[in-house]
């Protein structure tokens, strides 16, 4: 509206030529355009292209070295005989492989293990942080200090700490007289061990989100509940915590699109020089296999770069049905968007 | 009742809230307002809840000392083991007690890595990408934010719907394509997929929209500036302190990552830092104080970038979700 204004203003001022107004109001036509062109540009190149290109790959016989050689086959996996291509062969391939089963499993118990605890913790410190604290960005920051750790450091740190045979926990364990847990052996340690890593690195930086929220719920509401009789925990769950619902939907979906992608941790955690993953594929993450598929294990007559296109393209859709089904469950949840709206107010 | 109680509440709060140094005790207040109101304010101090907030006891402060000894725990091991004498005692609770040979460890991952290499490469690269980052985001969350334009509702759903593509979606294809550029192994590989990222121009669109009044454009045209003279003298200098924040995170972003510099660089494993440091773990398999070394070189810049700019950090986190 208030651009209609100033474009009359504009065309009154004509001055000296036609030319310059019409490139005047050409410029103003366009520019809107030419300023997120950049990022269109970009993005197509480096996004979108590539979106479909891996569609594509996922469907030849790709190979690093030997480049497409025709339609994807899946056959004796699939149990058909025959060299006939068809478009899904990769796929059928990849579905056929029970490593990829254990990947998928190992991802989604990774990504719960580290983020109910996390989200858990991060709700509490928040409750915490969250009062008349003296020195309070010294305690934000001392929270946010693991975020700058990258993760590939914090899973060579972790693989230390829980190393089977000499790591400091086991060590530990044993002084107090418990057996050592072989961290690296049976998947459900090796995935507390992973899931520890990820949430050394993102508790305080959820925290931070949680605070934010927090701050933005007005005194009066805890007060007033204080009042009417609430303790500390009944005040927290029956009048913070709904408030904290879009906030709290947010970082759940956050999480599941990190935490369903995650590598470096598990990469860095294995222990040994060759392999991967475990050697009975305790900690295989969907990422990590993918790895392994299209650029570890590279060998002539593998369409490598076609099935591991086709494993990121199934990573893709499960990402997204969870992205939906978050959508349709925010919308049953979210009685209350103002918290979210809020939030960004809120007294840093 | 409960309608009463709240009316008494306010009364109550009043006087708490106004006169500080004046507060009537429990008894007095039971005498002056009656028992429901001595009950409200008694139950308010008990668990420490003021109009400012709950006022934290010092259990607070010992949770808050704990996580944080925690959280530095880690990072202290990684130290100490990287400061052992011997490979003999790199392991357990030994390794918990410091050597004396920080340096020489720190020394001979600086030589393994090539640090000054691996730094600048690094550095390039972060900085690069943030500075562009920045300036396509501002570009565009300017023209999304509060130019009007056909297609852009559709535009912007259409970024806020890119954010959500894995990273995965995308190595495959940009493996054939830097290799078939000629670009594998090259900095540039790793530079240009990294130039402008959907989040950003969400981030600026959002702060935008209510950092930048109209008023501040129009004047601007009025007086006869061009649009791009516009945006550069208003609305660069209004977006500044989001720009200094998306800087921050993509450059942190960039620094510490891992899966598609690893992918890309191939042999060149020496032209990034975390590239580096995690190919000493493979290089150097059976001495964690050299590897723990590469770990300190790779971590300690950020540290410190951390100590100058970590209240920005803090207060970017907390003004917008922000993850990734």
């Amino acid at each position: 509206m208030s651009f209609t204004k100033t474009k009359v203003s504009t065309s009154s001022n004509a001055g000296p030529g036609k030319v310059r107004n019409w490139l005047g109001r050409f410029e103003w036509k366009a520019s809107p355009y030419l300023y997120v062109a950049p990022f269109f540009l970009l993005f197509s190149v480096v996004g979108l292209f590539p979106l479909f290109y891996t569609a594509y790959i996922a469907m030849r016989q790709y190979n690093t070295l030997t480049g497409d050689s025709g339609l994807a086959v899946c056959g004796a996996t699939c149990g058909s005989s025959g060299s006939v291509g068809s478009w899904f062969g990769n796929f059928s391939w990849v579905l056929h492989q029970p490593a990829f089963w254990d990947a998928l499993r190992n991802s989604f118990s990774i990504f719960l293990l580290s983020s109910v605890p996390q989200i858990i913790i991060a709700l509490w410190l928040a409750w915490v942080l969250n009062a008349n604290l003296k020195a309070k960005t010294f305690w934000r920051m001392g929270v946010l200090l693991p975020y700058i750790v990258a993760p590939s450091a914090a899973g060579i740190i972790f693989s230390q700490i829980f190393s089977d045979k000499m790591g400091a926990l086991n060590v530990l364990l044993q002084q107090f007289g418990m057996n050592p847990i072989m961290w690296h052996g049976t998947p459900f340690w090796s995935h507390i061990a992973i899931a520890t890593i990820v949430n050394f690195r993102w508790t305080g930086y959820n925290t931070l989100i949680f605070l934010a929220a927090m701050q933005a719920i007005p005194h009066e509401l805890t007060e007033a509940a204080v009042v009417d009789g609430a303790g500390k925990v009944r005040t927290f769950f029956s009048v913070t915590l709904p408030l904290l619902k879009p906030t709290l939907i947010f970082v759940i979906i956050t999480s599941t699109i990190g935490g369903l992608q995650i590598f470096d941790e598990p990469q860095m955690f294995h222990s040994g020089t060759s392999g991967y993953g475990g050697a009975n594929r305790q900690y295989l993450t969907v990422s990590t296999y993918l790895w392994n598929l299209g650029f570890n294990n590279v060998t002539i007559g593998q369409p490598n770069l076609g099935r591991a296109a086709a494993v990121a393209w199934i990573l893709f859709l499960i990402i997204v049905a969870i992205a939906i089904l978050n959508f349709c469950l925010t919308q049953r949840l979210a009685t209350s968007g103002e918290a979210k709206s809020k939030k960004k107010k809120g007294r840093a | 009742m409960s309608m009463l109680n709240n009316q008494q509440k306010k009364q109550s709060s009043d006087i708490l809230g106004t006169n500080g140094q004046k507060e009537l005790g429990v008894p007095a207040m039971e005498q002056v307002y009656g028992k429901s109101v001595a009950r409200a304010a008694a139950r308010k101090r008990n668990l420490a809840v003021t109009s400012e907030g709950r006022s934290p006891g010092w259990g607070s402060y010992a949770i808050l000392v704990i996580v944080i000894l925690v959280f530095l725990l880690p990072l202290y091991y990684a130290l100490s083991i990287a400061s052992q004498d011997s490979t003999s005692t790199q392991y357990g609770v030994e390794a918990l007690i410091p050597g004396g040979s920080l340096f020489r460890n720190i020394g001979r991952a600086f030589g393994a890595i090539s640090f000054w290499q691996a730094l600048g490469g690094t550095l390039f690269v972060a900085t690069f990408t943030s500075c562009t980052t920045v300036l396509f985001s501002t570009l565009a969350g300017y023209s999304f934010a509060k130019l009007r334009f056909r297609g852009r509702g559709f535009l912007f759903v259409f970024v806020i719907g890119t954010m959500t593509i894995p990273q995965q979606l995308s190595v495959v294809p940009l493996y054939i394509m830097a290799n078939k550029a000629g670009l594998f192994g090259s900095l540039w590989a790793v530079i240009i997929p990294s130039l402008v990222t959907a989040f950003g121009v969400f981030w600026m669109t959002q702060y935008l929209q209510d950092a930048l009044p109209y008023e501040l454009i129009e004047a601007a045209r009025v007086d006869g500036a061009s649009m791009l003279r516009t945006f550069w003298s208003v609305a660069m200098p209004a977006a500044r302190p989001a720009a200094a924040m998306l800087f921050l995170f993509t450059f942190i972003a960039q620094w510490t990552n891992y899966f598609w510099p690893m992918l890309i660089l191939g042999p060149n494993k020496n032209s990034m830092l975390i590239v580096a440091a995690a190919n000493l773990k493979g290089a150097y398999f059976t001495d964690y104080t050299i590897i723990m070394g590469g770990v300190v070189l790779t971590t300690f810049p950020l540290i410190l970038l951390f100590v100058f700019a970590g209240r920005q950090l803090v207060a970017g986190i907390m003004a917008g979700a922000v993850k990734g």
